[in-house]
Formats: C-alpha cells, structure tokens, sequence
C-alpha cells in the first residue's frame, strides 16, 4: 500500500528541507467557506511541478488515499479503511509537525440533523483510529459537513456509497 | 422588532373591545350590531369535504377618498388587500376564495350594508368586505367586515391601523380573522418564516439564512452566502433566529439578533454543536452536541451565560428535541436502538421512552403547538408524517422522493416542510394541511429548504 520510502536520511533531509521551506507569499484569497480539499493554502507542488515534502499535494501522493467509505448509517472502520489510515499514519510520522483535518460526510439519503451527527461519527471513527497507530490526538481535528458537500452528484447507490466518506485534509 | 405601530380594533359581535387611538367601525346595517351568531356556521372541523364548499367572495376593499399614500394610491391598495387575503384564505383546503379579479367593486357604503341579493345570485356563502383610509397622521385605517351571506348578518368585524409599509399585515389581519370565525381554528397568517436560501450546483451549494412573512412577501435576506447556514428556528418574540453557521469553519449555533444585525455563539464550546430549537417560552435553547463523535442533546439559556445542561447520555445519535406547549416533555430522535426513532422525555431528561414503532424510521419531530401530535419525517421513505404524543395514530401526509424537516404553522393546522428534487438536489418549500390532502408550493426568489414558522405577531 505504501508507496517506495526514501531512504531514512534522505527523509529526514526532505523534512528539514520542508520546515526552512518558504511557503510562497499567502496573498491568495482564502479558500470559500467549508469547500473542504481546499483548506490548503498553496499547490503543495514545486517548480518542477513535484509535491512539496510534507504538502498536501504529497500526502495525496504518498498515502493510498485520503479518503475511506461507509455503509449506510455505518462508522465502522473495516479493513480496507483500515489499510488506507494505516498508509496515512505512515506520512504522519514521516512529517511529526503536520496537522490533518478529517471531514466526514454523509449521502444525501438522510436528515440534515442526523446526517451531521453521523458525518461526525465517521470523522472520529477515522481519527480514533490514527490514533491508535500513535498519531498525537492533537494533530487531528474533525468537521462534520454532513450531506452538505457530496463529491458524487447522482442519486443513485453508487453515488451515494462515494459520498459516504471522511476525508483526510492536511492543514498548513 | 416587534411591530408596535399594527393597532386592532374589534368591536364583533357583544364583545367591544376598542384598543389604542382607534376609531371604532361603524357597524352593518342600522342599529345596534346584530347578536352573535350561533347558527349557520356550526361545521364541524373533522368533515372536511364539507368546508370544501364553503364560497367566500372577497371583492376589492373601498375607500372613502383616493388618496396618495408610501403604499400607493388607496384605490388600488385597496384592491391589493383583497388580493392578499383572498391568497391567504386559498390552498389551506378549508375555503374557496374569490378575489377581487373576478368580482364587481363596491362602493363605500356598501361595506357596513352589503347588497346581499347580488352575493345570493353569485352563490356566494361568505362575504368579506372592507375599506382603507388615509388618516392625517399618515397612516393607514383598514376595515375588515365578514358577512353571511344567507342569513345576511354580519359574523365579524376588525380594524386595524398601520404605517403603510406594514399594509399586509392588515390584510393578513383580516385574513386571519375570517379564518378564526369560520374554521374555530387560531390564526395563523400574520407570521413569518425563516429558512435556507439555496443556490449554485449540487456540491458547492450556496446556503444564506432569509426570511419572509408567512405568504413569501417582504422577503429578506440576513446571511450573505460566505458561510454556509442551516436549521434556522425564530425566537418566539421574533427578536432574534437561532441557527447554523460555518463561519468559523466548524458547525456552530448562533443566536442571531435581527435588531442590531449580532450573533453569539449559543455556547462557548469547541465542540460542533447543530439542531438548535427554542423552547416554546423562549426561556431555553436544545441543541446537539457532538464530543468525540457522540452526539447528544443539551439546553441552555436563551440569555446567554449560564452552563448548558446535558439532557440525554446515550452512546447513540441524540439530536433535534422539540419541547410540549406546556413546557413538560421534549420529543427528540435517537438511533440507540439501531435506527433514527421518536423519543419523548421529561424536559429533565429523565424518563427517556421510545414512543414510536411504526415501522419506519421517526426523524426531526416537532411537536405540534396544540400539543396533540408530533409530526415527523419518516426518514425510512422520506414522507412527512403526523403521530399522537404516545406514538399512536400514524399518518402520512407527502409523497416526495424526499421531503423533511416538518415545521407547524403557529395554530397546529398546516405543516411545513422542504422537498428534495431526485438527482439535482434542488429543493423547495412545501405546505401540507393536516388532513394530507392540501398541498402546494411555497415560492421563494431561489430554492429553499429548512422552513420554520413563527408564532402570530403580536
């Protein structure tokens, strides 16, 4: 699942790296409300257009993915979620001084209420078990967004099966 | 926020009640005002069908003077008030309305001794005639009569002074006047509504908190788009809305005060907290909150300050308590036992009992402000649907590929609710009566979801 692991000096080299790293000048205008992926705040690639060590744009590249997938009203973390956060708590302990953000979320088949309260279920879920692969609790926070910001537009069971999903989002 | 300046007047029947500097109505006919009539209108309210019939003609109020006025000429806002209450009086299934288009104009002396004949001729069962006056203080005296046209008596009578810019409320006044005196229900359109303002695609949605007088006029929007709003609930005093905001990134309630344009944070917490609803006193407010992922119900003062207090303990989904009328019980919904279901409680929290087992799934209930049902969404078939208190009697009232959050029009008799359009995710503001059989669309400038009615202005 993981992909090839640099050599430890090299990696330890890229995180010095990345903490002198200048981040570009912030005069991007701040990223729309609750949008999510987009809480970064730079591409996360360099000049040459690879990820910037410890970016997002090298977490989405490092880990099997950034997100996991539900059942139905479920938060349970099965093995192949369990595969993926495994690969994320892998990039965390490569970059100790990154932070993430889970989003969870939920498919429009349910009440706005509910759906907020089990978008934050399954957001926890996913922390809870960074966590207990020795992640720093405080290195992860959680937001519901509920059935606010589906990824999949249909309505139909596949859609919604791609909507039910946390998200793991670094903060810069 | 409350509108001081709407004075009523009602000198009905043997009950004379003349209220602040208001001149009272002349009366129908000549001589004393005829006695209360008892006969003649004893329709019971749980045959329907029967109210189905029940012509109303509402010709154009009149006036004594043509006069300009901030709300135009009072020959046509005379014609505009007939128009609204005529609205009004439409769709709730109890009526048939005309208005003003369809019918002659009166004459000014027509409105205290109607020409009941050429009501008789039209099959008219009810009359409403009325006028509006240009007072020299600038404002505006609207009358409001309503006649039986059979036993060709007057039934009722109101009147009401206001500033021009608030010429609806008197026609929603007088609607609910009508309404009051035929149906034996309380009034229920001079009240407004908050809810979401939706638009953009399906998974950028904007969301902004709007409100509206209960007919969709005098529409206004409060949030600008920025941060995305939901479940917004008035305060019983209409002094501020309870809502939803992202806009600090997390879900957080806000008391937005609509006077000075504020909000506060409901609590200080760094929790998410959602679901916010008023106590029916407007003393508390119960909102979820989510620690760790567990999700459960508190309340805390509506004052601000105060430590909140945590009202369920459930390892389960807790959220969305409704409170009785009379302040005792909340209703809430729990998955504890597997699925979304109704709950009610002591308003203590104790004695926690599940009350429905219909079969479907019992989401977002509210209780009804006559406290004889809880409406609901069936969140098993998305139907909005109505229970008693005890989870009996179970009805559904929608059939819409997804419709929820059941609001109830401050009488009890109307519920209000949104709709979801399959695939597009637009969604729309829809009322339904209680017997299922009324419904239609509220419009709104853009798509709407997450209605809630206030209680009648006082």
């Amino acid at each position: 699942m993981i992909r090839a692991s640099a050599p430890l000096t090299a990696l330890l080299l890229s995180v010095a790296l990345a903490a002198c790293s200048k981040k570009p000048p912030e005069q991007l205008p701040p990223a729309p409300e609750g949008t999510g992926q987009e809480t970064t705040d730079d591409t996360g690639l360099d000049n040459t257009g690879a990820p910037v060590p410890g970016s997002q744009a090298d977490f989405v590249a490092s880990v099997a993915s950034d997100t996991i997938y539900f059942d139905t009203d479920r938060y349970n973390v099965d093995s192949a979620d369990a595969a993926t956060l495994q690969s994320q708590a892998q990039w965390l302990a490569r970059y100790p001084g990154a932070r993430v953000t889970i989003e969870g979320h939920a498919d429009e088949r349910g009440t706005r209420d509910y759906n907020l309260a089990l978008g934050e279920r399954r957001a926890n879920a996913a922390k809870t078990y960074l966590v207990g692969l020795g992640v720093g609790a405080e290195r992860v926070t959680t937001v519901s967004y509920g059935k606010e910001r589906p990824v999949a537009l249909g309505s139909d069971e596949s859609s919604w099966a791609r909507n039910r999903r946390a998200v793991t989002v670094t903060v810069q | 926020m409350i509108l001081r300046t709407l004075i009523a007047f009602v000198l009905a029947g043997t009950a004379a009640a003349a209220l602040g500097q208001a001149t009272p109505l002349p009366p129908s006919g000549a001589g004393a005002p005829p006695p209360p009539v008892e006969g003649g209108l004893d329709v019971t309210v749980s045959d329907e069908s029967e109210w189905q019939d029940l012509g109303i003609a509402i010709p154009g109020f009149t006036t004594d003077r043509d006069v300009a006025t901030p709300a135009g000429q009072t020959a046509p806002l005379g014609r505009q008030l007939g128009e609204v209450i005529t609205a009004d009086l439409r769709n709730n299934g109890l009526f048939k309305p005309t208005g003003p288009s369809a019918l002659p104009a009166i004459a000014y002396s027509d409105v205290t001794a109607p020409q009941f004949g050429i009501w008789r001729g039209r099959g008219a069962d009810m009359l409403v005639h009325g006028f509006v006056r240009a007072g020299g203080d600038g404002r505006l005296t609207v009358g409001c009569y309503l006649y039986d046209v059979a036993l060709g008596t007057e039934l009722a009578r109101q009147g009401y002074v206001v500033a021009p810019a608030e010429w609806r409320r008197a026609a929603h006044k007088c609607a609910d006047m009508v309404y009051s005196r035929l149906s034996g229900e309380s009034p229920f359109f001079d009240s407004k509504i908050a809810y979401i303002a939706e638009t953009g695609p399906k998974n950028r949605r904007v969301k902004r908190l709007a409100i509206m007088d209960s007919d969709g006029a005098n529409h206004r929007f409060i949030t600008n788009g920025q941060a995305t709003a939901l479940t917004p609930r008035y305060s019983p005093d209409y002094r501020s809305i309870v809502y939803l905001s992202y806009v600090q990134g997390n879900p957080r309630i806000y008391v937005y005060d609509i006077g000075s344009g504020r909000q506060r944070l409901v609590t200080q917490s760094r929790n998410p907290t959602f679901a916010p609803r008023w106590s029916p006193d407007g003393r508390w407010i119960l909102y979820a909150m989510a620690v760790g992922g567990n999700t459960d119900i508190y309340r805390v003062s509506s004052a601000g300050g105060g430590e909140p207090r945590r009202l369920t303990t459930d390892p389960g989904i807790d959220v969305g308590g409704s409170v009785s009328p009379d302040g005792t019980k909340i209703v809430f919904e729990s998955d504890r036992s597997g699925s979304q279901q109704c709950y009610v409680m002591n308003a203590d929290g104790s004695d926690q009992r599940r009350v429905s087992f219909f079969g479907g799934r019992c989401a977002t209930p509210e209780w009804s402000p006559r406290g004889d049902q809880i409406a609901f969404t069936n969140a098993g078939n998305f139907k909005i649907a109505v229970m008693s208190p005890s989870g009996g009697s179970v009805r559904t009232l929608t059939d819409g590929w997804q419709d929820e959050a059941p609001t109830w029009s401050p009488n009890g008799r109307i519920i209000q609710f949104f709709r979801t359009e399959r695939g597009s995710g637009r969604a729309a503001l829809w009322q339904v009566d209680l017997t299922g059989r009324n419904l239609r669309r509220l419009r709104t400038p853009v798509d709407a979801s997450d209605p809630a009615w206030g209680p009648v202005l006082p």
